[in-house]
């Protein structure tokens, strides 16, 4: 009887315990989902609401200040990364002195007075073992990087007494040969007292010299005179020089594409060129409102930060001419260097008012580490931003950024100044003969020549 | 006493200048010969001055050892009277050199141009570049830096020195680790792919040989057989023509196997199975069948094999004849298509060879298997050591595992080749597109939480309120429903009956009686009894249609060029003149849509939403509305597919210091020898020996570490 009600009346559900059940404790839950899109409605809209709660999100999070390390008695005016540590980074003041800084610590672990007057570079050995510092003292001097006992008084491993005042110095990436910059271009032996090669084309004093990372025979400096001079040391001359219309302070080779240089200029602007056709830069990254003073490329090659005499850092895509984020805080005077650290996470700035300061590369990152669902979180709402980037209520909250009232207005001026200069420009052209004034376009404006 | 002071004074000059000329004396001895001392002292005669030609001429003539040639080029020169030119200025040597070595630096930077805009398109780049790969490590690298101790391992690590070979077994040999290293990162991969596809195919045809094997079906195999069998034909007859030395084996091989079976009893139906089959002949015509069956196997394989030439035909002929006939009487042929079930000796040649060579292709094919399975044992331990390997072992997946790695592999050989093709001139950006792109939006207000955001809209809103004739094409709905494309005629009415449905359904619960629902409409009926929905539906959109109707203004001005008055028109042509049309506007989108009203009019609180101009990298709406559309969150998509879509363009690796790219890793020298020729494995002294060796060298370091 039972079984006959069973089999008529009674419609049991019935399930496969295999479609639902963990096979063990540790799988991951099966949660049944229906994909059909009849299901879900509105994908666009909805997408949308999501993209922009994750822009506001972005703004809000955005607190890209880490850490101030203060202990210096001037100005800085060099920061050089170790090698080999992340942890580890070597500043160098305008009185002559050298400390190296535990950046997870925050703290000083050693002081150094190593020149008398200005540090006016500061390169780390690639092995890590050592370190080199030029200064205002006609010196360059080479540091062990550990510490020395107790009681034992800080002496430099190498002294070279040299005739005029060096102003930059750069270490090769792999072999045991250095760089400085002053009146000429050198190339030092470590194990040699005197240059083994010396450069010069003419002009009286050379800002920095830097070595490209990836074509490690490669060199590039800034001149006085406004040039940009290109060697390579297994040549006997330089390569060739470019004359610009204002100063270069600093430059910095790209780590990852070894033919493009960015430099930071007098003129506000930084340009990044391409060594295979200096006539015409490749980008004019403009922002600043005042002299750019460095610049450092990401690890990655992707974006670089440069440091103005305007208070403010920036940090600009390789290919955009203007920057994605802007770093300021009242207290951080002209900033003088800026480093980008190798694990391409955060920044770190030496400033006019002593201190050096830890910033994120990415204001907005959470930092430490993540798990799974966090991570594709983040990469969702990455994405569903950039999905979306071009409308216009997510593109005005993932571009607005605060910038003190002075530099604000300094900005309006500019902005003005050059729109007068345009049109003035453009009124000259008008009233005179037809072809005599030509159209420059931005890049070209700012080259005055290429000198082979 | 005058001329006194004078002789005096005189004196004293005297001894001046005596003194002077003293010293200048002794200033002057120098005892090695110069010629530019001084003035004053002794100098070889004719010294400072030049040597002429004839000097030399004059020489030469009195030396005997001098050649007649270089006398009469002497001479030859003496006569000519031109004069060299002046080498160019330091200046101008300068610029030369300088120009030749920017000329080859360019060039040779120039090389890195694939890599850099290969790295440039890449949809995701890992840094650190050149990481090694997580999971497991080999046997060699594990141990690379434990120190060799008691003599039995000295011993047997000399050994595996000496023949340079791998302590476990890894996925490529030494040689083949080198080769690899002379290559580039790309030839690598394309190298890599290769591989892989080999071991998908592989593992694909023993997961089938497996899989045939397993089959229980003896019509199966007997058909496979028999398929084989042709093929093997085939091949013999081919080989007979191309590789003659080839076939010869083949029949020796087949030879062979007659011996053996003339040797044996095997099918003599003299085992246990063909005495049972015995007894049960007298009834079962299927025993009976398979006892013939043996007989002829038996009989097929001790056929003498034929050679299969023209020259012979005869003599083969008369051989056949002389075989003895084993079955007199066969059974009635049921399998006509089967050579097996013919039974008579009456067969064609090529029917000959076939039956003798599928023995030797039995043979051939055991061998083959043997081969076959101690290949696959050995690739499938290969496979287990490697740690990428990513081949799954279903059966089901191998033919599109197969695919896919054919796609990627024809995919890759693409990419190379685009990249050679195409040489234009990369990284310069157009400024005008790109700069207010780019640009932030900085102001005064700080922005601390979500209520700031908000009220940063008031602020600053970079859209002004645009005006409703804006073509709509421009503008991307980004939250409306996409307009209906498809035009059906509906007719009104038809609508209409829907309607009474449609109002039913939400207002009823799903369980309810008859007479309830009827209640339930009644008191519908009441409460909406002054409504008409339907008319008042229709009253509306008429009037909407009415309004988007173009108006004919009227200019006409009575009395203007003409009587006026009361009960006076303007006339015919003065109305026709001056009442002026306007173009009709485009047809509604809801013309067509009886029971829809689709208004038209910009929404100012959507507009502040929407896209209003179409962004830089799109070519049209369509681009980038299908950009929009698709969606990429979890809820419309497969876990897999969000992975992949979300996925980062820049992923690094926390704590790992990025270093710059190294040349020899992505450029690779023909010049450049691979790698060192020392064993896989190098341990305790002997590494230590090359560190030392090498100052600081960072590369080694790394590689311990």
């Amino acid at each position: 009887h039972q079984s006959a009600y069973e089999s008529d009346n009674i419609k049991v559900l019935c399930r496969n315990p295999d479609d639902y059940v963990r096979e063990t404790t540790r799988d991951i839950q099966r949660v049944p989902r229906n994909y059909d899109p009849t299901l879900h409605p509105f994908e666009v809209p909805r997408e949308y609401t999501r993209a922009l709660n994750a822009t506001k999100l972005e703004r809000v999070f955005a607190k890209p200040f880490v850490a101030s390390l203060d202990g210096h008695r001037d100005g800085i005016s060099c920061i050089t990364k170790h090698a080999k540590s992340l942890s580890t980074v070597i500043s160098g003041a305008c009185d002559g002195e050298v400390k190296l800084w535990n950046l997870p610590r925050q703290e000083c672990l050693r002081t150094v007075q190593a020149h008398e007057g200005f540090v006016r570079g500061i390169c780390s050995r690639f092995c890590g073992t050592s370190f080199f510092t030029v200064g205002d003292d006609k010196t360059i001097k080479q540091w062990n990087l550990e510490a020395p006992g107790y009681g034992v008084r800080e002496e430099p491993i190498n002294t070279i007494l040299g005739k005029a005042v060096f102003t930059g110095i750069d270490h090769h990436q792999r072999e045991s040969t250095f760089v400085t910059c002053g009146q000429t271009v050198d190339i030092w032996d470590e194990q040699r007292s005197s240059p083994i090669r010396s450069f010069s084309w003419g002009v009286d004093s050379f800002s920095c010299v830097r070595y490209n990372p990836v074509e490690t025979e490669l060199l590039a400096s800034c001149a006085s005179d406004r040039s940009i001079v290109l060697y390579d040391t297994r040549e006997s001359a330089p390569l060739r020089k470019v004359i610009m219309q204002l100063r270069s302070n600093t430059l910095c080779w790209n780590p990852m594409e070894a033919y493009y240089f960015t430099c930071a200029n007098e003129d506000y602007n930084l340009y990044t060129y391409d060594i295979r056709h200096l006539d015409v830069p490749v980008t004019v990254h403009m922002d600043h409102v005042s002299a750019v003073l460095d610049v450092d490329y990401s690890p990655t090659g992707r974006e670089f930060v440069s440091a103005s005499f305007d208070k403010t850092i920036r940090i600009f895509p390789k290919d955009k001419g203007h920057s994605r984020e802007v770093y300021h805080t009242k207290r951080m005077q002209h900033v003088i260097c800026v480093r980008w650290s190798a694990d391409n996470k955060y920044v770190l700035s030496g400033s006019d008012e002593m201190n050096i300061r830890l910033w994120k590369a990415n204001a907005s990152e959470k930092l430490g580490l993540l798990s799974t669902r966090e991570k594709a979180a983040a990469h969702y709402n990455k994405k569903l931003i950039e999905k979306f980037q071009h409308h216009p209520q997510v593109r005005r909250i993932a571009r607005h950024r605060h910038l003190p009232g002075d530099i604000l207005k300094q900005k309006r001026e500019q902005r003005e100044m050059k729109e007068a200069r345009r049109r003035r420009e453009q009124n000259v052209r008008k009233h005179s003969k037809p072809g005599s004034v030509p159209l420059l376009t931005e890049k070209e404006k700012h080259v005055a020549a290429v000198v082979e | 006493e005058g001329s006194d002071d004078e002789r005096k004074h005189k004196k004293l000059l005297e001894a001046i200048s005596s003194m002077g000329s003293r010293k200048r004396k002794k200033q002057n001895e120098r005892s090695e010969a110069s010629v530019q001392v001084s003035e004053f002292f002794v100098n070889a005669e004719g010294t400072g001055e030049k040597v002429n030609l004839s000097d030399l001429l004059g020489t030469v003539e009195k030396t005997s050892g001098a050649s007649n040639k270089t006398k009469k080029q002497l001479r030859n020169l003496q006569s000519s009277k031109e004069t060299l030119e002046l080498p160019l200025n330091k200046q101008q040597t300068e610029k030369i050199q300088r120009g030749i070595a920017y000329e080859k630096t360019a060039a040779e930077v120039s090389c890195w141009r694939n890599i850099i805009l290969q790295n440039q398109k890449a949809e995701q780049m890992v840094f650190p570049l050149n990481q090694e790969s997580p999971g497991p490590k080999r046997v060699e690298q594990v141990v690379a830096g434990w120190k060799v101790q008691t003599p039995l391992e000295q011993e047997i690590f000399r050994l595996l020195h000496i023949n340079s070979q791998p302590v476990d077994d890894p996925v490529l040999t030494p040689v083949e680790e080198q080769s690899l290293k002379a290559m580039s990162l790309e030839e690598a991969k394309i190298r890599r792919a290769e591989l892989q596809k080999a071991r998908a195919l592989q593992s694909y045809y023993e997961a089938k040989a497996k899989r045939e094997k397993k089959i229980k079906s003896k019509k199966y195999h007997k058909v496979q057989r028999k398929a084989k069998c042709k093929d093997f034909l085939k091949q013999f007859d081919e080989m007979v023509k191309t590789n003659p030395e080839g076939a010869l084996e083949e029949l020796k091989k087949m030879e062979l196997s007659r011996m053996e079976e003339r040797m044996s009893l095997k099918h003599q139906n003299s085992g246990k199975w063909a005495k049972s089959k015995a007894i049960m002949a007298k009834y079962d015509d299927s025993a009976r069948k398979a006892m013939q069956e043996q007989l002829q196997m038996n009989k097929d394989l001790t056929q003498k094999i034929v050679v299969p030439s023209d020259d012979e035909h005869e003599s083969n002929e008369e051989g056949l004849e002389t075989i003895p006939d084993f079955v007199n009487d066969s059974e009635p042929v049921i399998d006509s298509v089967n050579p097996w079930m013919r039974g008579q000796l009456t067969h064609e040649e090529p029917e000959v060879s076939c039956v003798t060579t599928e023995d030797v292709q039995t043979a051939e094919e055991e061998n083959e298997e043997e081969e076959l399975v101690g290949e696959f044992e050995r690739k499938r331990k290969l496979r287990q050591a490697d740690e990428e390997d990513l081949i799954p072992t279903e059966e089901e997946q191998e033919e599109e595992d197969v695919s896919e790695f054919n796609t990627l592999f024809r995919l890759m050989r693409s990419e190379k080749t685009l990249e050679g093709s195409n040489q234009t001139r990369e990284g310069l950006n157009t400024p005008g597109q790109e700069d207010e792109e780019g640009l932030l939006n900085e102001g005064q207000i700080r922005v601390r939480n979500i209520e700031d955001l908000e009220v940063l809209g008031e602020f600053v809103d970079p859209q002004p309120i645009a005006e409703p004739s804006l073509p709509r094409t421009a503008a991307v709905e980004a939250t409306s429903e996409p307009p209906y494309k498809k035009k059906r005629e509906i007719d009104l009415k038809e609508v209409l009956t829907k309607e009474a449905k449609a109002v039913k359904v939400p207002f009823l619960p799903t369980v309810v009686d008859e007479e309830e629902r009827d209640e339930q409409i009644s008191i519908i009926k009441e409460a909406f009894a002054g409504d008409d929905v339907i008319s008042d539906f229709i009253k509306d959109k008429s009037k909407l249609e009415a309004a988007g109707r173009p108006e004919v203004v009227d200019l006409t001005l009575p009395g203007w060029g003409e009587w006026g008055g009361v009960g006076l028109k303007p006339s015919r042509w003065k109305r026709k003149r001056f009442r002026i049309k306007t173009a009709p506007p485009p047809p509604r989108q809801d013309q067509k849509l009886p029971d829809v009203i689709i208004s038209e009019n910009r929404n100012a609180s959507v507009a502040s939403h929407q896209v209003s101009q179409l962004p830089f990298p799109f070519q049209n709406t369509a681009q980038f509305e299908s950009s929009i559309r698709t969606p990429i969150g979890p809820t419309w998509n497969t876990q897999s597919v969000v992975k992949n879509m979300t996925k980062p363009k820049v992923i690094t690796k926390m704590g790992a210091i990025i270093e710059p790219m190294v040349k020899e890793d992505f450029i690779k020298n023909k010049t450049t020898t691979p790698g060192g020729k020392g064993p896989a494995i190098m341990l305790g002294e002997n590494k230590r020996a090359k560190e030392d060796g090498a100052h600081c060298d960072t590369h080694k370091t790394k590689h311990h570490t």
